[in-house]
């Protein structure tokens, strides 16, 4: 990790506002901010390493998990709100035994909420990787991830 | 009047504020309440809680804890404007607040209560708000303090004094907007994070979101003097029946002012270890059998009045002791075995800095104050880890970088006060006389250094500048491994400030070249005139809570009490009426001499009182064979430690809470510890015990004393630079030495008029490189540094007794650099072994960058990991201190 961080870093000088880009490049990276690496940002511009890490969990683009394989975002909207979201959500993580904001054991399905993800006529609806899944439906959830066996 | 200078009225009320006081702070010390929730006394405020608002004349509402009163400034700190906001922030914090007041810690205490009363906040006109009680889980990791963040008001207190005042920073605002929290790194718990456990955030926090495990009051608390470095904070000791069950800061002692570490703050459950010695043990077939002190004592008179010929006698005394205790056991030495093989465990830390600065300047303590770090103007660091070693100095450090001043670390481990350095100069290990002498010849090249003093003040400049000439610059970089340029930027940084002052541990003293360190930093003083003057001077900082009193007291083979040389006529007779015996005019055996001795059957009796040497002196196999092989060893401990294991007889010791005495500290200050429970058990106050044995040994005067207290006096009587430490005059406050006389207030600044040298000049010492003892090589490539770290203490005698800060620290890993830890294809956490030419240890291995390549590093606490069966017994030539900070070893994957 120590060389792709030498390699992200060359383009900055090591200021403190170099810190949020610095991450962007990382999450790019690896699809997450490694705790690793968020140390080896606060290395090199020279602020704490709780202070990099209170910056992070400022913004909802950084993610502090992997993503699988498959990436799950259940929508989470007014709309599919009141259609039973939450009851998806519970559904799917039964089904793939993951919590909400977690990543399987074997790196295949990372499931997450989302606000709203515009297609509100669509609810409940989730997207899974870069498809929309529309009108879904516990049982859907089974069909949907058949692929699973628990 | 001149202080007081602001007039400006608050409600009406005429007030008048100090210069730089906030309109919060006028308030308060006039005793007018404004509530407030992140203003605390020590940090710059930040005005975020909203609470201590006030109104102007222009009705716009300010912060009273971030806006200084201007001349003529009406304030209002009650109107309809100023209620509605601030019952309103009131009403807010306490819905989103676990109301669990009665079981809650801090009950009584806590901020957020107060505030409640003082706006009369009812369960009725709550209703309308929305409860938001957060359901986060505690963290209770941390063996002595607890995080329960659903009772956080986040004033940001505990953040802030992290991170301005201690420099650690493990915590910090995580997930800000409406979910915010205070947060380690990754939201990991306490314990895995940098969290030093000092407690300073328990005690800044004005509500129970941080809280001790441990909350029982004491019935009682006694004022006294932290036991463990040579900072010597003040401490409260809260004791219940006979039990110490709490330690806290004195808020008015000058050098501490409430702080402590974790250490001082909760290190103190030794005191009424199960394991501590209660009764005297006397060897008999290879068992210790418990004894009578009459039984103990007789054996030992018989046994001692054997070895009163020659040097068949020699003792080590205690720089955990007493002052008092340490007097007795040299005045023992002297007068009852009638030699002066007496000696300290400053042989092995310091006494290169007592035999260097004695020689340049006449006095070998720290010529300034610690009270006067904060003030600084440009601080020179080398050698030494003060966050490690000596937290709370470290926190005076902090707090001058937040006054201002410049910072020069010289280490060559990137340690955590390079981060804050405006310099960082990581030499070669070991090359610390080149480097300064290279920083001296920058500074007369170009002309920065304060001839005036030169002329007046000092002598034998002529042959410094000799020994500079044949020191080339090109040279100097080549043997430091540190670029010119660097160089001559610290030069100039030290040498343009007005006042600079230098501090220094055991990275220059424990070297086979640690006088030479010395006087290299010495000439560098000297040839800036910064000596003799505030915020400047030399410092060396003592390590042990009594080390420079063990010094003082003439534990020392050369010296009587207040180090009056034995070999001097005068003196000795002035002892000798007083002690009413003759005195050898000969200096005693050093440390390692009598170690020496030992083993080759010369020295036949030791008496050791509160040093583990087996533990502590390096190449320990050697340490053992010479202890193994004398006639009759007594060890006074309060431990059976692995030297008390070798003795023929144990002598139960009391500890620091035990007895009444005093302790110098680093900065000559002497102070008193008081007894706050009666001896556990059997034991005796260490003073009491040797006093005991003189006198069965037939001694009828001299040593029949009562009190510690009568000891003092009779200290003061002897030992000019002590003749103010008496206790009537050290109850309320502390006193530097030299203090002559009762009236005396002491000496904060040592050499500013004349030196205490025979000429009463300083004098300059010319220099040349000595490479250390033992150089790596193919066999063994890497260099081998040992130091301590902020868990433990010394030995760890005391420390490792309490099971919970084992928890924090235990075995001693070895620190390397992620290149080489590459090289051995090493992973962090995996056993390997240490193997020196003395032997090889096992121990854990912790990669980081604070090691640079080819150095590792090692604390020496741990009775398991044992790093000092590893060290070299090359000592410096002129005190035989051991070199502690160089050897060559070889890594090896198990």
């Amino acid at each position: 990790m120590h060389e792709d961080f030498e390699e992200i870093k060359s383009t900055y000088k090591g200021k403190k506002s170099d810190i949020i880009p610095l991450l962007q490049d990382i999450q790019i990276k690896y699809g997450y901010l490694p705790g690793e690496m968020m140390q080896e940002v606060s290395r090199f511009v020279g602020v704490s390493k709780s202070e990099v890490f209170g910056v992070a969990t400022f913004y909802s683009q950084f993610r502090f998990t992997p993503k699988g394989r498959t990436h799950v975002m259940v929508c989470k909207g007014t709309a599919c709100h009141v259609s039973g979201a939450d009851k998806i959500i519970e559904g799917i993580e039964r089904h793939l035994g993951v919590k909400e904001g977690d990543v399987t054991f074997d790196m295949e399905y990372s499931l997450e909420s989302v606000g709203c993800l515009g297609c509100c006529a669509l609810a409940p609806c989730a997207m899974v990787n870069d498809e929309i899944k529309s009108n879904i439906s516990l049982k859907d959830v089974k069909r949907l991830f058949s692929k699973r066996k628990n | 009047m001149s202080e007081l200078e602001v007039n400006f009225t608050i409600d009406g009320l005429k007030i008048k504020a100090k210069k730089g006081e906030t309109i919060l702070q006028a308030a308060l010390r006039n005793g007018i309440y404004i509530p407030h929730l992140c203003y605390h006394p020590h940090l710059k405020p930040t005005g975020s809680c909203r609470l201590c608002l006030v109104e102007n004349e222009e009705s716009r509402l300010i912060t009273s804890c971030e806006n200084q009163p201007t001349e003529g400034m009406e304030v209002s700190t009650t109107s309809p404007k100023l209620d509605n906001a601030k019952i309103t922030v009131a009403r807010l914090l306490v819905a989103n607040h676990q109301t669990d007041c009665l079981t809650c810690a801090q009950d009584n205490q806590c901020k957020l209560q107060e505030i409640s009363s003082y706006f009369g906040i009812d369960e009725k006109n709550m209703d309308n708000l929305r409860y938001s009680i957060t359901d986060i889980p505690i963290d209770d990791s941390n063996p002595f303090l607890k995080r329960n963040l659903n009772k956080c008001v986040l004033c940001g207190i505990c953040v802030r004094t992290c991170r301005d005042r201690l420099g650690v920073s493990a915590i910090d605002f995580g997930y800000r907007g409406y979910n915010t929290r205070i947060s380690t790194f990754s939201d990991g718990p306490l314990l895995e994070s940098n969290c030093v456990s000092c407690g300073e955030c328990v005690v800044a926090c004005p509500v129970g979101a941080l809280v001790n495990n441990e909350n029982q009051k004491p019935d009682r608390e006694v004022k006294t003097t932290c036991t463990y470095c040579g900072v010597g904070c003040g401490i409260y000791l809260g004791v219940r029946g006979s039990k110490v069950i709490s330690s806290r800061g004195d808020p008015h002692h000058p050098l501490s002012k409430g702080n402590l570490c974790v250490k001082g703050r909760y290190a103190f459950k030794f005191i009424n270890n199960p394991d501590r010695l209660t009764t005297p043990l006397i060897k008999k077939n290879g068992d210790f059998v418990e004894a009578s002190w009459d039984e103990a004592l007789e054996f030992a008179a018989e046994k001692l009045s054997g070895y009163r010929e020659g040097y068949s006698f020699a003792a080590i005394s205690s720089a955990r002791c007493t002052n008092e205790d340490n007097y007795l056991l040299q005045k023992f030495t002297r007068v009852m075995m009638g030699n002066n093989n007496v000696d300290n465990s400053a042989r092995s830390c310091h006494a290169p800095s007592v035999a260097a600065l004695a020689e340049t300047l006449g006095s070998g303590a720290m010529s300034n104050s610690i009270d006067e770090i904060e003030d600084s103007e440009c601080l020179f660091i080398i050698g030494t880890n003060p966050t490690q070693s000596y937290p709370v100095l470290s926190m005076r450090i902090m707090d001058a970088l937040a006054n201002g001043a410049k910072l020069i670390v010289v280490d060559p481990r990137d340690i955590e006060l390079a981060e804050y350095a405006d310099l960082h100069i990581q030499h070669n290990p070991g090359t610390d006389v080149v480097l300064i002498m290279g920083m001296i010849k920058i500074i007369l090249e170009e002309n920065l250094q304060d001839q005036e003093f030169i002329d007046s003040r000092c002598e034998n400049f002529e042959q410094l500048l000799e020994s500079l000439e044949k020191l080339d610059l090109d040279y100097v970089e080549q043997i430091t491994g540190v670029n010119v340029d660097k160089i001559k930027e610290a030069a100039r940084m030290y040498a343009n400030s007005d006042a600079a002052a230098i501090f220094y541990s055991l990275g220059i003293t424990e070297h086979s070249h640690g006088t030479d360190n010395v006087f290299a930093l010495s000439n560098l003083a000297l040839v800036t005139g910064n000596i003799g003057k505030p915020l400047a001077g030399i410092n060396p900082i003592r390590g042990q809570n009594n080390v420079q009193g063990s010094c003082d007291m003439g534990c020392l083979p050369d010296v009587f009490p207040g180090y009056q040389k034995v070999e001097e006529k005068e003196v000795r007779h002035k002892f000798q009426k007083a002690w009413n015996t003759e005195l050898s005019p000969n200096k005693g055996m050093k440390m390692p001499e009598m170690m020496e001795s030992a083993v080759k059957g010369d020295l036949k009796a030791m008496y050791i009182m509160g040093e583990n040497p087996v533990h502590s002196e390096p190449d320990s196999k050697n340490i053992v064979d010479a202890l193994e092989n004398l006639d009759f060893l007594i060890v006074q401990d309060i431990f059976l430690t692995e030297t008390a294991m070798l003795a023929d007889l144990v002598f139960p010791g009391a500890s620091f809470a035990e007895k009444d005495g005093t302790f110098a500290n680093a900065d000559r200050r002497v102070q008193r510890v008081r007894q706050a429970i009666k001896p556990v058990g059997d034991s005796k106050p260490d003073w009491q015990i040797i006093s005991e044995l003189a006198q069965k040994m037939g001694a009828s005067t001299g040593f029949n004393f009562t009190r510690g207290e009568e000891v003092a006096a009779e200290i003061a009587t002897l030992a000019p630079i002590y003749g103010g430490m008496v206790y009537h005059c050290l109850e309320d406050e502390s006193r530097q030495w030299p203090c002559l006389s009762d009236e005396h207030v002491g000496t904060p600044i040592l050499h500013q008029d004349v030196f205490a040298t025979k000429t009463g000049k300083a004098k300059f010492i010319p220099l040349h490189y000595r490479p250390p003892a033992e150089l790596p090589d193919e066999e063994y490539p890497l260099v081998l540094t040992t130091g301590r770290i902020i868990y433990h203490y010394h030995s760890s005698t005391m420390t490792a007794a309490d099971e919970s800060m084992k928890k924090l620290y235990d075995l001693d890993p070895v620190e390397m650099n992620p290149s080489d830890a590459e090289k051995l294809d090493l992973v962090d956490g995996e056993q390997v072994r240490v193997i020196s030419r003395r032997g090889e240890i096992r121990a854990p291995i912790k990669i980081t960058e604070r090691s640079p390549e080819s150095l590792v590093f090692m604390a020496f606490h741990s009775p398991e990991t044992k790093t000092n069966l590893i060290t070299s017994s090359a000592c410096d030539p002129v005190t035989k201190t051991p070199e502690f900070k160089y050897c060559a070893v070889r890594v090896e994957k198990i």
